[in-house]
């Protein structure tokens, strides 16, 4: 690791400011769980880190049942997975940040980390896509609002341009009858990386999907939305045959490559499978509330 | 325990102590190579190769050498010329010329990582920095990484110096012409036609296993102090300081009186930890520098450079007649040795079909380069490649004739007196009491519950290692001893030598303190490995004891007038005699001890020795799996190892080493495997994605201690530390078959592997 600098912002507009100046080799520092990684490694060069951590807005979480919930962007994961208002309203954002790393990881990961570092296999970015997630920026041209699906871009790239960062996301208060669920497959039993994840929310009508936002990642070069299983499902009672559908879309959606944590075939089967239980533990958790 | 009738009762052995480390351990206290700081200190870090085989054209070091701070820069050329040789690393050898280029290449790097150069500097990120200055000009060359593609006429050669005289099963490659196979090997015994033509029922079949790492916790790491007399001290993690010492007398051609080791604690070695890779490079880092250098891993590097296992392909070939008896059996075993010869086939050879007592038999063992790292021993090297492949087709054999597989493993096992492999006749072994263990167990008695989940069951064998160790023992006048150890401590051996040590001189384990020395401050001691250490230095422990024992005895007879015959040493470790006046006497160890100062002085004893009548072990793992048909996913549900271990010193260390081979072994059979890319690069060089199984992947596992003592030592001692890797494979492998009706061919079974043959083919 090179010697580089290291600069503390107690306000957006002077984290702004430190980051204009550092120009292409600045970053941002929240938890620094993937960043520290990447400049140890070399896969990055960076000059400056610009630590967020100690603007009040990057560390707040609030929840309001007519707002829905905003997690300011460096929050560590365990107080989003510990909050009893995300466990029981967001069931699908404590899902995924529960299992990303390990305690000691949990303890400095975030969201906006998660969402930031832009990897197709992210954990927690299929869930806020699901919900429906705003990611609210700052930077030198001011404060701009992207929803989560359509922040990434690439493998570890992003809507973000230079000087910018991830203040909060928002994600607003599910319906009446609303559920939503996340799950994703590891070989091992946890400190894994997704070979596949899902993520769903629906709105039920007794037995009937009147909406649904049906999620992937690790499928393709970024975490996906999959429209089509959301298709299958709204307007259809919530049947066997109708899931079976939804998994199939999903299947379809994913275009995979082969790699050391999966082959093609695998991860296009598993798109099926988790996208077929995570909309029956999503409907399953809209039944429950 | 299930204990034969011979065990004899005693005091200590069989004990749970706490361990004379422990406190040290929890607390953090205890100093590891990494703690090692040493005034002036240099860090050092290595440049390594990013292709796969590749000729070295150019290197030039003179921008690194350039860079602030950096102190010097040093290659393969910076090491005395080494001519081809044996040097004896106590589990397996090395030829130092390839044990030479292996720590820095010399003309081409033969896998990905392979060390290219190396830079001292003030602090570890300038040495970092420093790699990335020095210029290496590389020819890239086709390489081979498949063990069997390797043995092709046709594959890119390593080694062009290689000739090996191999006419065996198609491989046809005369001593004059190159080629990657290191070494063919050939055993037989009766006549396999005939053994075969009596057989009503054969089954042949092909499997292959991947690359596994010992995974130990701590990399690699060692710190050396060339001082300007010409005196080397080397601080390293390791198995065995006097192997260290003897490679590195060896590489750097330097008197070995000149070379002290000094060991560290150890965060695991499971025979990874037996070649050098830092240690010498640190030494001629310092000798240019004339500061300390101090090298560790990276942990990429530890999985890219230092110790896999061979990856294997085997073929094995078995007839049974009806009734279960196995007449013949017809073996070739492959063995990846990676980068440089020395797999170790010869182990898979030797104990592929050690469980069973079968009068025919041939085991042709191939040992193959590949533009993979050099292998290096992993707890039982070897043998869990080739018997899982026996261990498969017997349970295809034993579905076939539809026979409970423990009861055919009974009807065919080995015991005192049958004939292994080789001919030779087998001492008193446990065999049979672990397959009767395995019978009367209440896991392999209850019903399996639910869908998708079988039952497997398998055996493993190991031959266990004695060899040369030595130790000391200072008795005090207050009755404590001093007891000076040179075999590092893997495993608990602190524990269960000062405890056979106590049960010979019928004192207390608290009054023992053991501790581990360096090269300098006890005699010679090979590598703790090979399940040695708790047989051979518990020998040693024993003849200390025998040897004080004599002294006090004679201290007593002094005391008392008469002659050392008159008097006795209880096991008590009460003295007991009558003096010259004929009036009975008794001295506890406590009362000689005080005498010892007025009566000739304090005692110090050493002993050096050599004994090669180990116990081998067996082991018989019964494994339950469900497999989630949706996602390939395997859960163990439950798991028993059973295990002959002659005499349990110290139950707890022993069911903890059976513990920890099994849980490798379940690793092995699901989850590890190298991968490398289609450029030959190891791409999950991790603990991320080489998925050794964490704690929350593996039931409880139940161990069922079989106790038949080995009769060619004082307290029955087996080596228990390998059998348990053995059988894990096989055991999950059978288990599958039982659960979802696929029989698998290649180790690990990964989720993948399972729902290719799951899902319909495409």
């Amino acid at each position: 690791m090179q010697a580089l600098r290291y600069a503390r912002a107690t306000s957006i507009d002077e984290a702004v400011r430190m980051l204009r100046e550092g120009g292409e080799t600045a970053r941002v520092l929240a938890g620094g769980t993937d960043v520290i990684v990447q400049a140890r490694e070399r896969r990055r060069v960076i000059d400056l880190f610009v630590d967020i951590k100690h603007i009040p807005d990057v560390m707040g979480m609030t929840y309001d049942a007519q707002r829905g919930l905003t997690v300011g962007a460096a929050v560590p994961l365990y107080q989003v997975y510990g909050n009893a208002d995300v466990a029981r309203v967001y069931p699908a954002l404590r899902a995924a940040t529960h299992v990303i790393g390990g305690k000691a990881i949990q303890g400095r990961a975030s969201l906006g980390g998660n969402l930031g570092n832009s990897s197709p296999a992210a954990d927690s970015i299929p869930a806020m896509m699901a919900l429906d997630g705003v990611a609210a920026i700052a930077g030198p041209n001011g404060r701009r609002e992207v929803h989560v699906d359509a922040f990434c871009t690439g493998p570890g790239r992003n809507v973000l341009q230079p000087g910018e960062f991830i203040v909060s996301l928002h994600f607003p208060q599910p319906v009446a009858h609303s559920g939503n669920a996340w799950e994703r497959f590891i070989p091992r039993n946890e400190m894994d990386i997704a070979v596949v994840n899902a993520a769903c929310a629906l709105t039920l009508e007794g037995d009937v999907v009147t909406a649904a936002r049906v999620a992937l990642g690790a499928v393709a070069p970024t975490t996906i939305m999959v429209p089509g299983a959301a298709e299958a499902l709204v307007g259809r009672r919530l049947t066997d045959d109708t899931i079976a559908a939804a998994g199939a879309a999903a299947k379809e959606a994913a275009t995979p490559i082969e790699d050391m944590r999966g082959t093609v075939k695998q991860r296009k089967h598993l798109s099926d499978v988790l996208v077929q239980r995570v909309v029956r533990a999503a409907a399953e958790h809209a039944r429950s509330r | 325990m299930v204990a034969t009738p011979e065990k004899p009762a005693y005091k200590v052995i069989g004990t749970r102590p706490v361990r004379p480390d422990g406190v040290d351990k929890v607390t953090g206290r205890a100093a590891y190579g990494a703690d090692v700081v040493l005034e002036g200190m240099l860090f050092g870090s290595i440049l390594r190769a990013p292709h796969a085989h590749a000729r070295i054209k150019r290197i030039d070091t003179s921008k690194a050498l350039a860079l602030p701070g950096v102190k010097a820069v040093v290659t393969n050329a910076d090491f005395p010329a080494q001519e081809s040789g044996t040097l004896d690393l106590g589990e397996g050898s090395a030829n130092p010329k390839w044990l030479v280029d292996n720590v820095l290449a010399g003309d081409k790097t033969l896998y990905h990582g392979h060390a290219v150069a190396a830079v001292a500097a003030t602090d570890w990120h300038i040495a970092e920095e420093a790699l990335g200055l020095i210029e290496v000009e590389y020819e890239p060359l086709p390489f081979v990484i498949d063990v069997r593609e390797a043995m092709l006429g046709t594959a890119p050669i390593l080694h062009h110096d290689l000739r090996t005289n191999v006419r065996a099963r198609g491989v046809d490659t005369p001593k004059d012409r190159e080629t990657n196979i290191a070494m063919h090997m050939r055993i037989e015994k009766g006549d396999i036609a005939a053994g075969f033509a009596e057989a009503d029922i054969v089954i042949e079949r092909e499997f292959t296993t991947s690359q596994f790492h010992q995974g130990y916790i701590e990399p690699q790491n060692g710190t050396a102090y060339w001082n300007q007399d010409g005196q080397i001290t080397v601080w390293t993690s390791t198995q065995g300081s006097f192997s260290v010492r003897d490679q590195m007398a060896a590489l750097l051609a330097q008197p070995v009186a000149k070379i002290k080791v000094v060991p560290m604690e150890i965060g695991g070695g499971f025979g990874g930890k037996i070649p050098v890779y830092l240690e010498p490079v640190a030494a001629i880092l310092s000798k240019k520098t004339g500061r300390p250098v101090k090298m560790w891993m990276p942990r990429e590097a530890v999985f890219q450079a230092t110790g896999p296992t061979s990856a294997t392909w085997n073929r094995v070939k078995i007839g049974a007649k009806k009734d279960g008896t196995l007449v013949a059996a017809d073996l070739e075993l492959c063995y990846a040795a990676g980068a440089y010869p020395g797999s170790a086939v010869g182990a898979g050879v030797l104990c592929a079909l050690a469980p069973y007592n079968l009068a025919n038999q041939r085991i042709d063992g191939y040992d193959v380069v590949t533009n993979t790292p050099k292998t290096a021993a992993y707890r039982a090297p070897g043998a869990p490649a080739s018997e899982y492949a026996v261990e498969a087709v017997v349970d295809e054999i034993a579905r076939a004739l539809d026979i409970d597989p423990m009861e055919m493993r009974l009807k065919n096992a080995p015991e005192e007196g049958t004939t292994g492999s080789t001919g030779a006749p087998w001492p008193r072994i446990g065999a049979k009491a672990v397959i009767t263990a395995i019978k009367e167990s209440p896991h392999y008695n209850s019903e399996l519950q639910g869908e998708d989940v079988g039952r497997g069951v398998a055996l493993g064998f190991w031959f266990n290692g004695g060899m040369e160790s030595s130790s000391s023992a200072m008795v005090n006048p207050d009755g404590s001893i001093s007891l000076i150890l040179g075999s590092t401590d893997i495993g608990g051996t602190r524990a269960s030598l000062a405890m056979q040590l106590a049960e010979s001189l019928g004192v207390s384990y608290e009054d023992i303190k053991p501790q581990v020395v360096d090269t300098d401050s006890v005699g010679y001691t090979a590598v703790t490995g090979g399940s040695r250490t708790t047989f051979a230095g518990g020998w040693v422990a024993y003849e200390l004891g025998q040897e004080i024992r004599k002294r006090l005895v004679e201290r007593a007879a002094r005391i008392w007038g008469v002659e050392p015959s008159a008097v006795t040493y209880g096991d008590n470790g009460v003295i007991t005699g009558m003096d010259k006046d004929g009036k009975a006497q008794q001295f506890t160890f406590d009362e000689i001890c005080k005498r010892l100062p007025s009566t000739g002085g304090h005692i110090a004893v050493s002993v050096t020795s050599r004994k090669n009548t180990t116990g081998p072990a067996y082991a018989g793992h019964i494994a339950d799996v469900k497999v989630d048909r949706e996602t390939g996913k395997v859960t163990v549900l439950r798991y028993t190892a059973v295990q002959d271990v002659g005499t349990a010193i110290h139950p707890a260390y022993v069911e903890g080493q059976i513990q920890g081979g099994a849980a490798q072994g379940i690793g092995m059979a699901l989850q590890e495997e190298y991968w490398y890319d289609d450029q030959g690069r190891l791409r999950n060089g991790s603990f991320l994605d080489y998925r050794m199984p964490v704690a929350n992947d593996l039931p409880p596992i139940e161990v069922i201690l079989v106790e038949v003592p080995n009769p060619g030592h004082p307290y029955g001692v087996r080596g228990v530390g390998e059998a348990p890797i053995v059988p894990p494979m096989a055991a999950i492998r059978n288990a599958l078959r039982d659960a979802i009706g696929v029989n698998f061919y290649h180790t690990p079974v990964t989720p993948t592997r399972i729902l290719d043959e799951l899902l319909p083919r495409e």
